[in-house]
């Protein structure tokens, strides 16, 4: 009897301290409607693609969720992504692919740079800051296209294997996702980075008076935020193979919303990867089953906004309740 | 004298920079007058007015990222109701739209008192269902605006160098913004927007203000998007690239991000300016992508060198 009440009682600690699993249901329950309204849709092919779209998404959400943490957020990360692939893409008959890659990821880790120049030492909000970055790379974009426009674009043979390919059922962009995803998760946990990550979100004065050097922490966050941001951009166009000016811009917004489903607060200082991961997920899910729903575009894009809507309010009472 | 001058040095500068550009462009295209003053003024009409509903709503603390989508709505059910409509209805037409405005802003007020969800995901998610009521009252570019209405913001106004679409944006921000700057409720919006604890334990109704200000905010969102459908005489569902452009022009005019500080002209002044630069690199033949460059540039660095002022000032 004594030991059923602690079960109970370790079973709801389990979920305040375990925000995953309301989300982790949420999907489980999206995928059954899915089977439901279609049945034999949900087999392993269809879980290979839904992943293989998922990835791009979580990935250019890690760059979201990780200067959330700090109370920041990155528009940018769209347009680094996009100069990246471009970049790379319009290299490779010029350089060959190995130094087009590293060629296409200077531009993202520059425009990192800058938005952790304004933030940390000009003290510039993030959201300008890296608003005004984005369309000041925009337009160096475009100008750089007409550079190169006589030159064509080749995607690496490696790129297109990486993003649409799969091996056993399993896309092979799992090969890069999951050691990143292990690494971003593991840092923002374990390591003195991540902490202070946390600490700057929670409380920038208190942070700055017990020490920390809070321009270095944001300089290597938004560099960080850069070149996750161009990797992803890689990826993303071996997943389309057509490289083009606005190629990930589409993907901005739905980033900032897994971030958020994903239970990161926007003021910083709390959440997590994890969350961002199912989030990417759940968002995936959705927007297969909204195109699945027999309706007009317009009704599609209002259900979409107010689901994203819902599960965020629904998700802060949950958390807020556990506290 | 020299806390009035710090108070609106960052309009005065502004001015002196809007002045300046004037005489630049006068340089560079000498015959540069009232034609141009005129397309100046009609292209920035939609900006203006998106700025300004952006403005109202980061005086009072918060952000809006739907105000494009609000807009496309807006100018797709103007350009119904008025499609073969007479002249009469075009007024009735009008109150609509209006009425429409302030009621998708108030619902975006009401849902972020209400969910107590941050401002800036409860209206990035409201972005996508403006987009998607817009895309539903009109599947593509249609429907069409009055004559007399389009002739309100064409031409010129008594006298020859002004244009009446600069008359009808200062009448129609003057109308809504002094009204409301004088009132009660335009003293409670910059009291949530600096301060809202502060404001609550003084007496002011947070949730309701801030409904207020959104609706502020919807209502001026309305007006661009029927100014929208003025010159273009059609409307669209798919938004503009109002969002950014509004807020870049609201913290060049020295409204703070966070609330509580600025005020409609200064924001305003910024729009003319990132028009008329925009203009001047189109008339010296610059490669427009090279324009967009300067413009990012241009918001980029004045921002920085405020956050460092700013920043000194806290420090001294």
């Amino acid at each position: 009897m004594t030991s059923e009440t602690t079960m109970f009682k370790s079973v709801g600690r389990f979920i305040g301290n375990n925000p995953l699993v309301p989300l982790l249901i949420l999907l489980l329950v999206l995928v059954g409607v899915l089977e439901f309204m279609r049945p034999g849709i949900v087999n392993e092919r269809w879980i290979g693609n839904t992943i293989k779209f998922a990835i791009p998404l979580a990935m250019l959400a890690a760059c979201q969720t990780l200067t959330m943490l700090t109370g920041g957020i990155d528009l940018s990360a769209a347009v680094a992504a996009t100069i990246s692939a471009f970049v790379m893409a319009t290299q490779v008959p010029i350089v060959g692919v190995p130094l087009a890659i590293c060629i296409g990821l200077i531009p993202a880790i520059m425009i990192g740079m800058v938005n952790g120049f304004g933030v940390a030492v000009c003290r510039v909000h993030p959201l300008i800051m890296t608003l005004g970055t984005g369309l000041i790379a925009t337009g160096c974009l475009q100008v750089y296209q007409r550079f190169v426009i006589a030159s064509g674009s080749v995607i690496p043979d490696g790129l297109a294997w990486l993003g649409t390919g799969r091996t056993w059922g399993l896309p092979n962009a799992l090969i890069l996702f999951v050691p990143i995803a292990i690494l971003i998760i593991w840092a923002q946990r374990r390591t003195g980075f991540g902490r202070l990550l946390y600490a700057l979100g929670s409380n920038e004065t208190a942070s700055r008076i017990s020490g920390v050097r809070s321009w270095q922490v944001f300089l290597a966050l938004y560099m960080l935020s850069g070149l996750i941001a161009g990797v992803t951009g890689l990826l993303y166009v071996g997943l389309i193979k057509a490289p083009s000016l606005s190629l990930v811009n589409p993907l901005l917004l739905p980033s900032v919303a897994a971030a958020v489903i994903g239970g990161t607060s926007i003021f910083g200082g709390r959440g997590g990867y994890s969350g961002t991961i199912l989030g990417a997920l759940i968002l995936t899910v959705l927007g297969t089953l909204l195109t699945l729903l027999q309706m007009p575009e317009g009704l599609r894009r209002i259900l979409f906004g107010l689901i994203i809507l819902t599960v965020t309010t629904t998700y802060i009472r949950l958390t807020e309740q556990s506290r | 004298m020299t806390r009035q001058f710090l108070r609106h040095g960052w309009t005065a500068g502004l001015l002196a920079i809007l002045a300046l550009l004037f005489v630049f462009t006068k340089i560079i295209q000498p015959d540069f007058g009232t034609s141009g003053l005129d397309s100046l003024s009609r292209a920035m009409l939609p900006f203006a007015f998106a700025t300004a509903a952006m403005a109202v709503v980061v005086i009072a603390g918060g952000i809006d990222l739907s105000v494009a989508s609000m807009m496309a709505v807006a100018g797709v059910t103007a350009a119904v109701l008025m499609d073969g409509a007479g002249d009469g209805m075009t007024a009735v037409a009008v109150v609509i739209v209006l009425l429409v405005g302030l009621t998708m802003g108030a619902i975006n007020g009401a849902l972020i008192v209400i969910t107590r969800v941050p401002d800036i995901v409860v209206t990035l998610a409201m972005l996508y269902v403006w987009e998607g009521v817009a895309l539903l009252i009109l599947n593509g570019p249609g429907g069409s605006a009055t004559p007399w209405l389009r002739e309100l913001i064409v031409g010129p106004f008594i006298v020859p160098w002004l244009p009446r679409s600069l008359v009808f944006l200062a009448v129609c921000l003057v109308a809504v913004w002094v009204p409301l700057k004088r009132s009660k409720l335009g003293l409670s919006i910059y009291a949530i927007g600096s301060n809202d604890l502060a404001a609550y334990r003084s007496g002011v109704s947070v949730g309701r203000t801030r409904i207020a200000a959104y609706a502020v905010c919807g209502l001026f969102a309305a007006i661009g998007g029927l100014t929208l459908t003025m010159s273009t005489g059609n409307g669209e569902p798919i938004p503009g690239p109002y969002l950014m452009a509004s807020v870049a022009a609201v913290v060049l005019g020295g409204v703070v991000l966070g609330g509580g500080k600025g005020a409609l002209l200064g924001p305003i002044i910024a729009v003319i300016i990132l028009r008329l630069v925009r203009m001047d690199l189109t008339l010296l033949s610059v490669d427009p992508n090279v324009t967009t460059i300067v413009e990012g540039t241009i918001m980029v660095v004045v921002v920085m060198f405020g956050g460092v002022l700013a920043y000194r000032g806290r420090h001294k």
